[in-house]
């Protein structure tokens, strides 16, 4: 973990709610796809922890959905604003568990994590599918840029009005190779997921209401078939076999 | 050069800060930012005699100026504190510790008390008799000077190690505790504990915190703190530790002024993990821009005159 300043260089608007930030600063702290970042804001006691989209040496990509006054105060700052951010939190992904036919799974904001964890893997031939559902064709992002990496890509809405109609399970169903899963979204999507017979085995992010972000707190700590965990600091990727829903 | 050494109850402190029981863990992820020798101590989580797993989620909520937990005690159980966090604390922290210790009855309190007896790094016994988000039959032990009287009187008879006891603000008129804690022998005093509170989210009409109520820190409660620990200090000679909202080296000297001989930094460690060593760092310019030389004269400066 890195306590640290990074700029805001831009913001891009890409639906109703949902905005891209690319923020400049060192990113040594972040080991893998997955972690994320705890950002402070003015007039804001708890820092706002947010998913790590992609990042290089000196940039930090993230995807905001505006669910409150934090992430609306965020998507507002002007490119220039300094802000103060821990970075590097969580266990992130691990890319050597993936096997030969990995899917990635994600739903909404859920996808974030995954569109670096994509590149990875691809830099790493590891040949992922990738699964992406949203409520509408209207609701989407971030869909040609998972394109442009090169990797097949599935596409659900709900309504059927981008890709197939259903959810990112059916994508699931439609590559029964695929056995491996790597996944981030809303609890009830994880959860269908989870429960695939195709799955042997697999990776799941998890969101939480947090204090520190960092695992001093106890703020975050759920039940798994391991004891419990802080979604924070022992997340916020949890493994298939020690899931408790 | 400031002299910012402080004496809780025979226990010499390289300096009064202290990060606060609840917020520090086991010192295990700070140890990992800073080198926690700088800390004129730390109170590790309120440990209690079995193992507990804590509250339901969400435990967290926000509000202007600070948060609410409703953690509710998740710890360890004393007896794997002191094999598996004990050796470890030895490594990252040299100076004295300050174990916070829970209980859900006299006996727990006394048992926890009595396992730490040999436990050398551990200085300070602070007794957690406030802790407002578990529920013991509805007992609360800081909340009824006699209760309170007891722990102390129970407590010390079975140790040697100075005890300090917790207290909670939610209380009518925390002077008679604290009086009722320092006539029972208690060594000094740790206040103010959280204050308890709760959020409701709009949409769902329902607590945001899933054990409905929790209790409230930051910088919101400083001056509920700040006058608590006035009170207290015309109430009792014994030391007090002040806690409750901290978070600037400016805020520990005011909460000396007001009587705190050492001051405990809780919430500001979770919104800035450095908040400490930040504070440790401040002090001693702080106190040459006041003309002070030994921090300690500022104890209660404010009564006087």
């Amino acid at each position: 973990m890195k306590k640290s300043l990074f700029t805001l260089e831009h913001t891009r608007q890409l639906t109703e709610d949902t905005y891209e930030l690319v923020l400049s600063g060192d990113t040594s702290a972040i080991t893998a796809p997955g972690q994320f970042v705890n950002i402070e804001l003015p007039g804001k006691f708890l820092r706002r922890p947010i998913s790590i989209c992609n990042w290089t040496e000196d940039a930090l990509m993230l995807l905001v959905k505006v669910v409150g006054d934090g992430t609306k105060e965020l998507v507002r700052c002007v490119p220039g604003t300094e802000l103060d951010v821990l970075s590097g939190l969580g266990n992130g992904f691990n890319m050597d568990l993936a096997g030969e036919h990995p899917v990635l799974a994600g739903g909404g904001i859920g996808i974030a994590p995954l569109y670096g964890l994509t590149q990875r893997m691809l830099e790493r031939r590891q040949n992922p599918t990738v699964a992406l559902g949203f409520r509408t064709g209207k609701d989407a992002f971030y869909v040609e840029e998972f394109a442009a990496l090169g990797c097949r890509l599935l596409i659900a809405t709900e309504d059927g009005s981008l890709g197939v109609k259903g959810f990112v399970t059916d994508c699931i169903r439609a590559v029964p190779e695929c056995d491996y899963v790597l996944s981030c979204g809303p609890l009830p999507m994880l959860k269908a997921v989870h429960s695939l017979p195709q799955l042997k085995d697999g990776q799941f992010s998890f969101e939480a209401r947090m204090g520190c972000g960092f695992g001093a707190c106890m703020g975050c700590t759920v039940p798994t078939k391991n004891g419990y965990k802080r979604v924070c600091k022992d997340g916020p990727i949890l493994y298939k076999e020690e899931i408790v829903w | 050069m400031v002299n910012l050494t402080v004496n809780l109850a025979g226990v010499e402190l390289k300096n009064p800060v202290i990060p606060a029981s609840g917020t520090f863990g086991y010192g295990r992820e700070y140890a990992e930012l800073y080198d926690l020798n700088i800390l004129g101590s730390f109170s590790w989580k309120g440990t209690t005699g079995e193992a507990r797993l804590g509250n339901p989620q969400p435990r967290i909520a926000e509000m202007a100026g600070g948060m609410l937990n409703a953690v509710g005690l998740q710890n360890p159980g004393i007896n794997a504190v002191i094999e598996k966090e004990v050796p470890n604390i030895a490594k990252i922290f040299q100076g004295p510790v300050i174990a916070n210790v829970g209980g859900f009855s006299l006996e727990e309190y006394t048992e926890n008390c009595r396992k730490l007896n040999d436990v050398e790094q551990v200085k300070i016994l602070e007794v957690n008799i406030s802790c407002p988000n578990v529920h013991a039959g509805g007992k609360n032990f800081g909340c009824d000077p006699k209760a309170a009287a007891e722990v102390t009187r129970a407590v010390k008879a079975v140790t040697d190690k100075p005890v300090f006891m917790k207290l909670t603000p939610n209380v009518t008129d925390i002077a008679e505790i604290a009086k009722a804690c320092e006539d029972a022998g208690a060594d000094g005093l740790c206040l103010i504990n959280t204050l308890l509170g709760m959020r409701i989210d709009l949409k769902s009409r329902k607590p945001i915190i899933a054990n409905r109520t929790g209790g409230v820190s930051g910088p919101a409660v400083f001056p509920v703190a700040l006058r608590m620990v006035w009170d207290v200090y015309e109430a009792v000679k014994i030391p007090i530790i002040g806690c409750g909202g901290v978070s600037s080296a400016e805020d520990a000297v005011e909460m000396m002024l007001a009587g705190a001989t050492a001051v405990e930094v809780g919430a500001a460690n979770l919104k800035d993990p450095y908040a400490c060593k930040t504070i440790v760092e401040n002090l001693p310019n702080l106190c040459e821009r006041l003309g002070v030389t030994e921090i300690s004269e500022l104890t209660g400066g404010a009564h006087h005159g």
